[in-house]
């Protein structure tokens, strides 16, 4: 790899990992520093690798760079608070004590600070936000792009959660056996937004979209190797999250616009990914936890087979009833719904969407649209309409208008 | 909102029906939970195996124990769900759909849960 393209590569891998390492050698309240220290790691980088050529082993290297830079750090710091007697002495000790870069502090560190990150104290936007930015080494300006917003709100929300965490006096460490339930609960729930925001979001850069993807994968798998939060439900996730990333080649054509499920050509799903999350399924299915996470996997494994069967609906909405009962959320609502009308019907199906009542919801009347379809195309029409009156982006608005033409 | 539990009370299926036609009843009222709990009205639910059914009485201040909960009665207690509901009627509409209905003399009982705010 040439230098060009070297350092953003080695930013991306490498400085999630610095960064962690330090925060979790300064503790949180002095994450800014840990932060300014890597920054200033990959500067010196850039500046002495582009004079005197690349170092045989660049990661090493800028493992040296931190560390040093940090010991630095702390010596001149320790001149400044010399009246503070104790903290002298802390610092010296921690001086002495060297910073670790093995492998395994690496993962330890990375894995402690997902769950500092993750923490009730702050909004799940700003949980993602910090998620990218110190677990994911993404810029301000790729997650501002992610978010469809401007890097000075990113800025804001960012120095607002660190804030917070540091007022909460967040230590960054796994959680007690009795509570990394709970809290478990709280990361995966992130990891999922932060992948949905990939999956999802209507940011029309698709290589970001993917890579959240990704990270949210690798995130998930750093939590499934280390034996403390290796359980059931992480397995799920990630099954679930290989299922639906499986399709990414095929939900989009080259203008950009969204394919749908019934339209996608199904040889492009990506096989692999599909035996992954299967073999994660299997592992989900030890101990008798059923989560949502096990739930959304199995209806995302029966989507892997787009032929439709009597047995492949009726199971999709027993699930759906199911995940329902754990978790109300207004797609899974319409899912719900749409698994009937496929499995017994349209005009029960129609029976039961008009109780749901979701009417600030564009994709309420796209399925009430689709199951007036054929039945009675008056009401398809209206339904079709205020779907294409609420939509919010282009692709959904081009979508109801195919949907009407085709009427 | 007011949460109240709709309590089933039914034959014992096993006794009058096929294994086929017990899966159908299953398919039936896990999708009238699945629709009550798509509308976001449902709160938890309980179903009460007739199996290994005991009934604790007393006679002369000595409890005596029978199997079962059926003495003279066919329809008993098969399970209850709690739903939320802005008002009495809302529950029995949801009530109305319950497959526990289709069987002559079964019945849902409809029942507002106690708020514990001191007043009831």
């Amino acid at each position: 790899m040439q230098e060009p393209e070297l350092i953003p590569h080695l930013f991306r891998t490498e400085y999630r990992k610095i960064v962690s390492v330090l925060c979790k050698y300064f503790g949180f309240e002095q994450i800014e520093i840990a932060e300014d220290i890597t920054s200033d790691t990959f500067l010196t980088a850039a500046q002495t690798w582009g004079l005197n050529g690349i170092p045989p082993n660049p990661v090493a290297w800028l493992y040296h760079v931190a560390k040093n830079k940090a010991k630095n750090y702390l010596q001149r710091n320790a001149l400044f608070t010399k009246k503070v007697a104790p903290e002298i002495k802390a610092n010296q000790d921690r001086v002495e004590k060297e910073i670790d870069l093995s492998i395994e502090n690496i993962n330890d560190s990375q894995l402690q600070m997902m769950f500092a990150i993750c923490h009730p104290a702050i909004p799940a936007e700003a949980q993602i936000g910090l998620s990218l930015r110190i677990l994911c080494g993404f810029g301000i300006d790729e997650i501002a792009d992610a978010f469809l917003t401007n890097k000075e709100t990113i800025n804001k929300r960012l120095s607002r959660a660190k804030e917070k965490l540091k007022e909460e006096k967040i230590r960054i460490e796994l959680p007690r056996a009795a509570e990394i339930d709970e809290r478990l609960e709280m990361v995966l729930r992130t990891i999922y937004l932060l992948f949905s925001e990939g999956y999802y979001s209507s940011s029309q850069n698709q290589t970001i979209r993917k890579e959240l993807c990704d990270e949210a994968m690798r995130l998930c798998a750093m939590l499934i190797e280390n034996k403390a939060t290796h359980k059931p439900e992480v397995s799920a996730l990630l099954a679930l999250m290989c299922f639906h990333e499986s399709r990414f080649p095929a939900r989009q054509n080259e203008n950009g616009e969204l394919i749908l499920y019934q339209d996608q050509d199904e040889t492009r799903w990506d096989q692999e990914l599909i035996s992954k999350g299967a073999y994660y399924l299997k592992e989900a299915a030890q101990g008798n936890k059923l989560s949502k996470y096990h739930l959304e996997a199995s209806i995302a494994w029966w989507h892997t087979i787009k032929e439709d069967s009597k047995e492949k609906w009726e199971t999709i909405l027993q699930l759906y009833n199911r995940l329902l009962q754990i978790e109300y959320s207004p797609i899974a609502a319409l899912n719900r719904t749409y698994a009937l009308s496929k499995a017994d019907g349209k005009p029960i199906a129609i029976h039961e969407a008009e109780k749901l009542k979701l009417t600030d919801n564009q994709f309420y009347f796209a399925l009430l649209g689709e199951l007036y379809t054929g039945i009675d195309t008056t009401k398809a029409k209206q339904n079709f309409q205020k779907a294409f009156s609420l939509a919010r982006t282009q692709t959904d608005k081009q979508a109801m208008q195919k949907k009407l033409e085709n009427l | 909102m007011e949460q109240y539990a709709l309590i089933m009370r039914h034959e014992d299926g096993t006794k009058v029906a096929s294994p086929e036609q017990l899966q159908e009843w299953m398919k039936q009222t896990m999708d009238w939970i699945g629709g009550i709990a798509a509308q976001n009205k449902f709160v938890s639910g309980t179903g009460l195996p007739f199996a290994d059914a005991k009934v604790v009485t007393t006679k002369n201040s000595k409890p005596i124990i029978t199997n079962g909960p059926f003495g003279d009665i066919k329809e008993t207690i098969g399970g209850f769900i709690v739903v939320k509901a802005d008002s009495v009627e809302e529950a029995v509409e949801f009530a109305k759909g319950c497959p526990v209905l289709q069987g002559e003399g079964n019945s849902i009982e409809v029942r507002k849960i106690a708020k514990n705010d001191g007043v009831h």
